[in-house]
């Protein structure tokens, strides 16, 4: 799976979640950009991407990324090592 | 096919276009209740089961019926993260007969929003409180070696008891207890069981305590202990998620969870299905009778198949034991399929056993309407077991409302599938649930004696009736709940009241509580009748509202409901009461009674546009009739009068 590839498939995570059918998450998104995401939807987020991908994230990497394009390395390093 | 309760495996996969079918379900459609229901019977992905909560949600802001669910308010007490849950909890309880209102307080405010009469939780007025705490809360995650487990325990339950309070004083709701799951660590391996004070030994004591607090005070259980164990508590606990995100359990679990919750609050609601109606070939034995034979089919010791097949039939006598109707349906000749339960010496299931017998060459559905209709029991009442999957579609298709369970190719698993769907939870358990299936077979008996007598009357006086009365008492509380909050067809009003609110009845001065049980020369039919009488407001004379009257639709036709309303008004006047107001509501069940207090004598005071009625009766005109059954009054107020 790509970058591009992990980036579709956490936007359809987000929209299922959310019902937010226009957003679109780009590298440099971030939870500040997006109206709703709150810590709740965080937590939400997290493990609706952990069941989408079937990867699980330490505790030391739940609040490591600063954007979406850093979410979605640390999911293809999972990938590859998986 | 898995058995793994996580997966839910007993309920069928659902379908490809599961999304737009919920999107269909539009808010002014007359049949969103069933729909939703309907959606909520399939084994849903994560993403399927919120969306379906969602729409719940939205079906309810926006003012929809989901009749025939039942609404429930439930507020959620945790020291843990519940949102996640909380995207399942709509979907579950819809499964279980529920439209359920979660009322979600803030993170971790367990204690204040119990004790605080205005706090989020009392103000929103739930029907009941599920304290959804672990055993961080209750502070039993630390080892106590050195002589302080005993207090640690009591302060745990002290912890729950003041919760209890709180909610009691601010807003008499139910509660739901769960008891406490386990964590796998044991500082001293398997000694740990014989050490005073490890964390193992003070939540099973707390468990105990947890069960004898529920009895005592009517809670609710919702054993989360079992379900950590049977899922395995190595998969229960998560430490990370945990750690992260304050998740009391593994978000793994939250579908499994809300099931369980979701059959507690149908069981309260009195969804529980009462009768499990059997397919024979290669479900209650192995092999086709009327092809193999009585020599060839496969039940009974020596074989692991036919253990198998006789573990099935002994659960299916288990279940009757504790209450559970059983019927079969079967495409056979009758005599062909009756033959083994005469015959056959391995068989653990006999004739006797089973209340109505269909064998045929009928569809399945119209023998299950057949059935229910013969046992005098909803259709929603059934559970339908059967291993060939083609007639299980057909009859989820025609009766969506039954119970239908997939079953695996492996029939030693039968009855973990069976078991496991949750279909007969309970709430409570008397002894009278334990013989209310005999007497089901017993109901076949009067049957016979019906077409021997030549009139009516002979035949009541033939069957040597004995009615008992008696108000509302500590014994009978557990069965009047029930009746209360299952009978539907004979039920006037069909309103619901908890184990607490009969209490409420029975110790109030002003509240005419009457139960009532029948016997006759077959058999004890125990409490079939209730009713509740309040003072009425805003009348010219002193009235009785009937606020309540139900009946067992097995005392039919019996001359019972003249009986109990001479006894009311009987009551009546020795209160002073001068006038009964009867009240009829309309549900989808109980058009039976719609004419009830018509045939009684009563005057129709006014009719609204949705059927509901009041009549009325003037005590003094009653003329009381010459019944066929003798009286046994244990009531009060005729000795205080």
């Amino acid at each position: 799976m790509g970058h591009q590839d992990v980036l579709n498939r956490l936007t359809e995570v987000f929209q299922e979640l959310s019902d937010e059918d226009d957003v679109v998450l780009v590298d440099v998104t971030t939870a500040d950009d997006v109206p709703g995401w709150d810590s709740v939807f965080h937590v939400k987020f997290i493990i609706a991407i952990e069941q989408a991908f079937k990867v699980r994230f330490a505790a030391s990497e739940i609040n490591a990324a600063n954007n979406v394009g850093e979410l979605a390395a640390m999911i293809e390093g999972k990938l590859t090592h998986a | 096919m898995s058995n793994s309760f996580l997966d839910l495996p007993w309920l069928p996969v659902a379908p490809e276009d599961f999304r737009s079918r919920i999107r269909s379900v539009s808010p002014d459609a007359q049949d969103a209740g069933p729909k939703i229901q309907r959606l909520a019977g399939y084994k849903l992905s994560v993403g399927q089961s919120r969306s379906l909560s969602k729409t719940i949600n939205a079906l309810r802001a926006a003012n929809a019926s989901l009749a025939p669910l039942s609404p429930f308010r439930l507020a959620v007490l945790s020291n843990a993260t519940t949102d996640l849950v909380a995207d399942h909890l709509p979907a579950a309880a819809a499964r279980h007969g529920i439209d359920l209102e979660l009322v979600l307080p803030d993170y971790d405010q367990v204690m204040q929003e119990a004790l605080d009469p205005d706090s989020h939780v009392n103000a929103a007025k739930p029907d009941a409180v599920l304290l959804a705490v672990d055993y961080r809360w209750l502070q039993l995650e630390r080892v106590a070696l050195t002589g302080q487990a005993e207090q640690i325990i009591d302060q745990a339950l002290e912890r729950i008891q003041a919760v209890m309070e709180g909610i009691k004083a601010g807003c008499g709701a139910a509660v739901l207890l769960q008891t406490v799951p386990v964590p796998s660590a044991a500082l001293f391996g398997s000694y740990d069981r014989a050490v005073t004070g490890t964390v193992r030994t003070l939540i099973e004591a707390v468990n105990l305590r947890i069960v004898k607090l529920a009895k005592e005070t009517s809670s609710f259980i919702v054993d989360i202990a079992a379900l950590a164990e049977r899922v395995g508590t190595d998969a229960w606990f998560d430490p990370v998620r945990y750690f992260a995100f304050k998740l009391a359990f593994s978000p793994d679990c939250d579908l499994a969870y809300a099931d369980v919750v979701g059959r507690v609050l149908g069981s309260i609601r009195g969804k529980a299905r009462k009768c499990l109606v059997l397919d024979l070939d290669n479900t209650v034995w192995g092999g086709v009778i009327g092809d193999d034979g009585m020599e060839g089919i496969k039940v009974g010791q020596g074989s692991p198949v036919g253990e198998a097949f006789l573990a099935i039939q002994r659960l299916a006598l288990e279940l009757k034991g504790r209450g559970i109707i059983l019927a079969v349906s079967s495409k056979n000749t009758d005599s062909v399929a009756r033959e083994p339960f005469r015959d056959h010496p391995e068989m653990l299931l006999r004739e006797a056993d089973i209340a109505v017998f269909q064998a045929n060459w009928l569809d399945k559905p119209s023998n299950l309407e057949s059935i229910a209709r013969t046992l005098n029991i909803g259709i929603d009442s059934l559970v339908f077991l059967d291993d060939n999957g083609a007639e299980r579609a057909q009859v989820r298709e025609a009766l969506p409302m039954v119970g239908v369970p997939e079953l695996p190719e492996d029939p030693s698993l039968y009855p973990w599938y069976l078991l496991a769907a949750g279909y007969f939870e309970a709430v409570s358990f008397s002894e009278e649930d334990s013989v209310r299936a005999s007497s089901y077979a017993a109901d076949a008996f009067r049957a016979e004696v019906m077409q021997k007598s030549r009139d009516l009357g002979d035949y009541l006086a033939s069957l040597d009736m004995k009615i008992t009365y008696a108000n509302f008492t500590p014994t009978g509380r557990q069965r009047i709940a029930q009746l209360v909050n299952k009978s539907n067809q004979f039920n006037l009003t069909t309103r619901r009241y908890t184990e607490a609110d009969v209490k409420g009845f029975e110790e109030s001065e002003k509240t005419f509580t009457l139960q009532v049980r029948l016997e006759d020369k077959f058999g004890d039919f125990g409490m079939i009748g209730v009713i509740v009488g309040q003072p009425a407001e805003g009348e010219d004379v002193p009235t009785w509202e009937i606020d309540t009257w139900l009946m067992s639709c097995r005392v039919l036709g019996r001359k019972v409901e003249e009986a109990m309303l001479g006894k009311i008004v009987a009551a009546a006047q020795a209160k002073g009461i001068a006038k009964l107001l009867g009240v009829y509501i309309p549900t989808a069940k109980n058009s039976m009674v719609k004419d009830h207090y018509k045939k009684l004598g009563f005057t129709l005071r006014s009719e609204e546009a949705d059927g509901r009625a009041e009549y009325l009766l003037d005590v003094g005109e009653f003329k009381p009739q010459n019944l066929p059954m003798t009286v046994n009054d244990q009531t009060t107020e005729l000795l205080m009068a």
